[in-house]
């Protein structure tokens, strides 16, 4: 497909309304995109065609169903390139993702004394599982600082790792600041200490490239969400080695080869995590979504939202009171700021009067908040569907909010 | 006034501004500059009305059986909600307050203008302001008793 920008959002009905009686502009994509019609449809004729509970059915409707459900599959290893679609688990979303690995691969392979490394910029999903891991097995979390950029202390990582260190677990792209991390260079340096990465891509995984092989990470998680598909559903990638050495998470059905009341074998890889009836319909229609992109290509993807992040920090430079909050050089389409002398709830509640969804607060990374000194931040993020007259308009509702504020 | 003729005047002050969402906000923003000054002092926890996204801090007085009120927030928007919250319930009885019915938050559709979360803080707002009248009433009459 080419890139036509009008051809794009003529695929996403729910840009096409109006907000207090002004064309929805939508900058909150990094919580979560909007969904392309052929997801909506799939789920639609999911229902109306298929609806069945998948594996084991003896029947024509559970025959198909299951083979939908595992041809997404298949689709999101190649997504990420993984080997093999046993390495792909589907769950409820990044958050369960990373519980998950806490909770079998941390509990069984993370002891006393042992550490873990995050960094200031993690989401709360990537920093309370390793916290409460730590509390019960006496293990020790260590965090790697950043700088005034928002960019990570590379530096720093280095003189954290140790033969202690057991799991790296970082973002890829940081859901407050957009700073994309040198994660190849992170997780060679950890596995030359012996341990283990978590990739967290739920930011990434829309805008970047990502080669599970090339990158070598043991685990990447993300979120079908953020990448123009359905809500409550989520990917964990893991070396197959590694989730082979790993306990399950949910008992139930499903995960389980034989089960009697003495003993129970558990299930291969991925059904081992898979307990219980999935989100079917959800994971069906995520494929649609996983085409959708592979139809323009994350290098088109990315080109495009490149270039809007630069138009509006162009036009928002200009405005009397802006403060830019994240200034890596390396990128996702996250544009992150505060006003002078303005409370970003506000602020974004009168950008919501001119119909401009965007997000305020602390973006559930109160530790990176903190370490700015700021409560929060406006943040607007765009996406593929995103267009420079939108910026336009960003950027004129901003600088007549901050006018109020900054004569 | 009575609290009905205040809440009366604020209604016809928002119809003026009509349905232009933005300069409602404004409104409300500008407003909140009327609040009286709040002592840096009484910024403390123990004065953060719970139940709100923004900081708002509630102090109220009792002078010749009526209730004074001070309150200050680190929002624009939510200083100028108290603002009005205040300019209706300032300087009355308590029970005139307890049992003050707020329509013109309704009337005026602040629900719609500042959506679902400020509105929930805009309940606590009242709810706080209704039980330091309840707290005073009791206080009153336990006096007036002895």
């Amino acid at each position: 497909m080419k890139f036509d920008i009008n051809e794009i959002r003529g695929l996403f009905p729910v840009l096409h309304q109006e907000v207090h009686g002004k064309p929805l502009i939508y900058f909150d994509n990094a919580a979560t995109t909007q969904k392309p019609k052929a997801v909506l449809d799939a789920l639609m004729k999911y229902y109306e065609h298929d609806n069945s509970n998948i594996h084991r059915g003896a029947h024509a409707l559970a025959d198909r169903a299951t083979q939908y459900y595992e041809n997404t599959r298949e689709t999101v290893r190649e997504f990420i390139n993984a080997k093999e679609s046993a390495e792909i688990i589907f769950t409820k979303g990044t958050t369960e993702s990373i519980n998950l690995v806490a909770q079998t691969f941390g509990r069984k392979f993370i002891g006393q004394g042992d550490e873990i490394i995050i960094s200031t910029m993690e989401h709360h999903s990537n920093i309370v599982p390793w916290q409460m891991l730590c509390e019960e097995k006496g293990a020790v979390l260590k965090v790697i600082p950043i700088h005034d950029n928002g960019e990570l202390d590379y530096g720093e990582f280095e003189k954290l790792l140790s033969p202690k260190t057991k799991l790296v677990s970082i973002v890829h792209a940081s859901n407050a600041l957009g700073t994309i991390n040198p994660v190849k260079r992170i997780i060679e340096a950890a596995h030359a200490v012996g341990a283990k990465v978590l990739l967290d891509g739920a930011q990434s995984s829309s805008h970047l490239e990502i080669d599970v092989q090339d990158l070598d990470c043991d685990f990447l998680a993300l979120s079908a969400h953020k990448i123009y598909g359905p809500t409550g559903l989520g990917v964990l990638y893991g070396k197959r080695e590694v989730l082979e050495a790993m306990p399950p998470f949910l008992g139930g059905g499903e995960m389980i080869k034989e089960v009697t009341f003495e003993k129970t074998t558990y299930n291969d890889i991925p059904f081992k995590f898979e307990a219980g009836t999935p989100n079917i319909a959800d994971v069906i229609a995520f494929k649609e979504a996983l085409d959708f992109i592979k139809s323009l290509g994350k290098p088109v993807i990315k080109a495009h939202e490149d270039e809007l992040l630069t138009y509006s920090n162009e036009l928002l430079k200009e405005v009397k009171g802006f403060i830019p909050v994240g200034t890596a050089a390396d990128k996702v389409s996250v544009l992150s700021f505060n006003i002078n002398g303005m409370h970003p709830f506000d602020v974004g509640q009168m950008l919501d009067a001119r119909g401009i969804a965007v997000r305020t607060g602390h973006h559930c990374t109160q530790p990176l908040m903190k370490r700015f000194g700021i409560e929060g931040t406006v943040r607007a993020s765009f996406s593929v569907y995103n267009t420079k007259s939108e910026i336009e308009q960003l950027a004129e509702g901003v600088a007549r909010i901050a006018k109020i504020k900054n004569k | 006034m009575s609290i009905q003729e205040i809440q009366d005047e604020i209604v016809s002050e928002f119809e003026i501004l009509g349905d232009d969402r933005e300069s409602t906000i404004f409104y409300i923003m500008e407003i909140g500059n009327n609040l009286e000054a709040f002592p840096e002092e009484e910024q403390k926890e123990e004065n953060i009305i719970k139940g709100c996204q923004s900081k708002v801090w509630l102090i109220a007085d009792e002078k010749d059986g009526k209730i004074h009120f001070q309150a200050d927030s680190n929002t624009d928007i939510t200083k100028g909600l108290i603002y009005l919250l205040i300019r209706v319930l300032n300087d009355r009885k308590p029970e005139e307050i307890i049992q003050a019915d707020l329509d013109f938050i309704q009337k005026i559709g602040m629900g719609g203008i500042i959506g679902s979360q400020r509105s929930n803080g805009l309940a606590a707002m009242i709810k706080q302001m209704k039980l330091y009248a309840l707290a005073f009433q009791t206080k009153l009459n336990a006096s007036n008793g002895n």
